[in-house]
């Protein structure tokens, strides 16, 4: 198993965020955690990537516990940093360094790659993400879709065997997003592990072989998104789908649940 | 009758941010003006931030004003080279300049003693302590405004390595800047959003109740965002100790450029002894 959580709890100065969450991922499998805000999708994509640790409850990844104590120790620490990457939702939290080629090299420079493999690799990323115009570009003058991607570039420059992405397509135009999950899939390419949290049902069965569906920090089910998709009541019950008021020909309104489809190319 | 004022001035406060939020977007037209083609913008980071510093602390050692001047006159000549408009020069950076050094400086020119000028309260020695202030504060200011102008912070800070600068303190002063220009974005859409829902003018007592208010949501946004940042380099592999690139290549101009700014600083600390 990938990643294996065993009653994990975890609460924010008192609020519980994650609740007796027990699940299991196995490894090259494309997941979504779906849920409403503030669901604990958040919460558990950092507990998975180690940067807080639960209350109670154990965290396996490959079999390994991830605890403050195993992460101190620097051989362990570097191979799941390298192994594990994230995306946070906010792209300006991960964009810290004066330009975009420092913000792409951050990354392999902790992991002590030589200076000479940083430059190839993050000539390479940049070109496959076709970002190489901003590669001197200072973070304040990227738009919110560049910001995106050089989040995104700074992350797969490590090659992580998994991917943990929060939110990926969220505050993105449309052709963004689609954009986005493109990427998303051409890395990808069927061997790698993807988690994303999303409450985006738009193009779930694209970026997702496995759900797990979130509620107050609980699993209240997991399925293959087809069959969650089917589910209208669990959709409603978890705040997914909403009703949505509209009228046929600017006559005779009325008001259903509803998806928000993505377009992709 | 209603007592609606459609105002466009704010109080102190809100014109602060405005101030604050123009600077940002010079510092970023500065980054734009970096991209230009120049002698300076083409010049090695490392050789303008030793080069023009060098030029400022010899400008200030200099006893001699035809000294100081021909540095002043110096950089107005590396400031043309550079595609930087005089209007530029004295908008930026001499009129502040003239400004707080003119302040100081006219005391000066009526109270240090020595002999009158045409009868007048000023005196001769008077007038050359003030002068020196100005002009080395102008002189100053211009150079410090070049490198500034004509150098991405980036650079410039990365610069700052070869001064010995610890490189965590780089990285920590490279992520201050960049983070003030976000929290000032925030403060500044926080006041805009307050004015959009603003009917009147606010009183004093309002305006300090929403500095303090403001001040806590920004405190608040601050520390969350630290906390992100921090969880983003941890993640990427970030233990305590920090790794950068230093991709700086001196080529022969540079070179040619370092020896230049070597000689007018020992000229300038010869000549103006």
């Amino acid at each position: 198993m990938l990643f294996q959580l065993e009653n994990l709890t975890y609460q924010y100065e008192g609020v519980t965020a994650i609740d007796d969450l027990s699940l299991a991922i196995p490894e090259g499998s494309r997941v979504a955690l779906l849920g409403a805000n503030g669901s604990g999708k958040s919460t558990l994509l950092r507990l998975l990537d180690g940067l807080i640790y639960a209350q109670s409850g154990t965290i396996r990844f490959c079999g390994a516990e991830i605890s403050d104590e195993h992460l101190l120790d620097d051989v362990f620490a570097l191979a799941f940093r390298r192994s594990v990457g994230i995306v946070f939702q906010n792209p300006d939290v991960q964009l810290f360094n004066p330009t975009v080629f420092d913000e792409v090299a951050f990354g392999p420079l902790q992991l002590r790659w030589g200076k000479d493999d940083v430059r190839d690799r993050v000539d390479q990323i940049l070109d496959r993400l076709r970002i190489d115009h901003l590669r001197n570009r200072v973070p304040q003058r990227l738009s919110g879709g560049e910001k995106k991607r050089v989040a995104l570039a700074s992350v797969l420059v490590l090659d992580p065997a998994v991917l943990l992405l929060d939110e990926p397509t969220a505050a993105l135009d449309p052709r963004s997003q689609s954009e986005m999950i493109d990427l998303m899939i051409e890395w990808s390419g069927g061997e790698k592990s993807v988690i994303t949290a999303t409450h985006d049902l738009g193009g779930l069965e694209i970026i997702a072989d496995q759900c797990f569906v979130l509620d107050a920090g609980k699993l209240v089910a997991e399925g293959r998104p087809a069959d969650i998709l089917a589910n209208v009541d669990l959709l409603r019950q978890t705040n997914l789908i909403h009703a949505q008021r509209h009228g046929h020909r600017g006559r005779m309104f009325h008001s259903h649940s509803h998806l928000h489809p993505i377009s992709l190319n | 009758m209603s007592d609606f004022h459609p105002s466009t001035r704010g109080g102190f406060l809100e014109n602060t941010l405005q101030g604050l939020h123009s600077a940002m977007e010079r510092a970023l037209s500065a980054e734009t003006a970096a991209e230009n083609n120049g002698v300076l913008q083409s010049l090695d980071a490392r050789v303008k931030v030793a080069g023009l510093l060098a030029m400022v602390i010899t400008a200030a050692l200099s006893a001699k004003l035809r000294v100081t001047g021909a540095i002043l006159i110096l950089a107005v000549l590396l400031a043309a080279l550079s595609r930087i408009s005089l209007r530029t020069l004295a908008a930026r950076a001499w009129l502040g300049a003239l400004v707080f050094s003119g302040l100081i400086a006219i005391p000066a020119v009526f109270l240090t003693p020595g002999a009158a000028v045409l009868g007048s309260p000023m005196t001769v020695q008077g007038i050359r302590a003030g002068s020196f202030l100005v002009l080395r504060a102008v002189t100053a200011a211009t150079l410090i405004f070049l490198l500034g102008y004509t150098t991405p912070w980036s650079h410039i800070l990365k610069a700052l390595r070869i001064f010995r600068v610890p490189v965590v303190f780089v990285l920590i002063l490279g992520m201050t800047i960049r983070y003030i220009v976000l929290l000032l974005e925030t403060a500044h859409d926080l006041f805009q959003s307050r004015s959009s829902r603003r009917v009147n003018r606010p009183t004093p007592a309002e305006n300090r109740r929403l500095a303090i208010t403001s001040s806590g949501v920004l405190l608040t946004k601050s520390l969350h965002l630290s906390g992100e940042v921090y969880q983003a380099m941890v993640s990427r592999g970030f233990r305590g100790e920090v790794y950068l690139l230093d991709d700086f290549e001196m080529r022969a101009r540079d070179w040619i450029a370092a020896g230049a700014f070597a000689t007018l600083a020992a000229a300038s600390l010869l000549l103006g002894r």
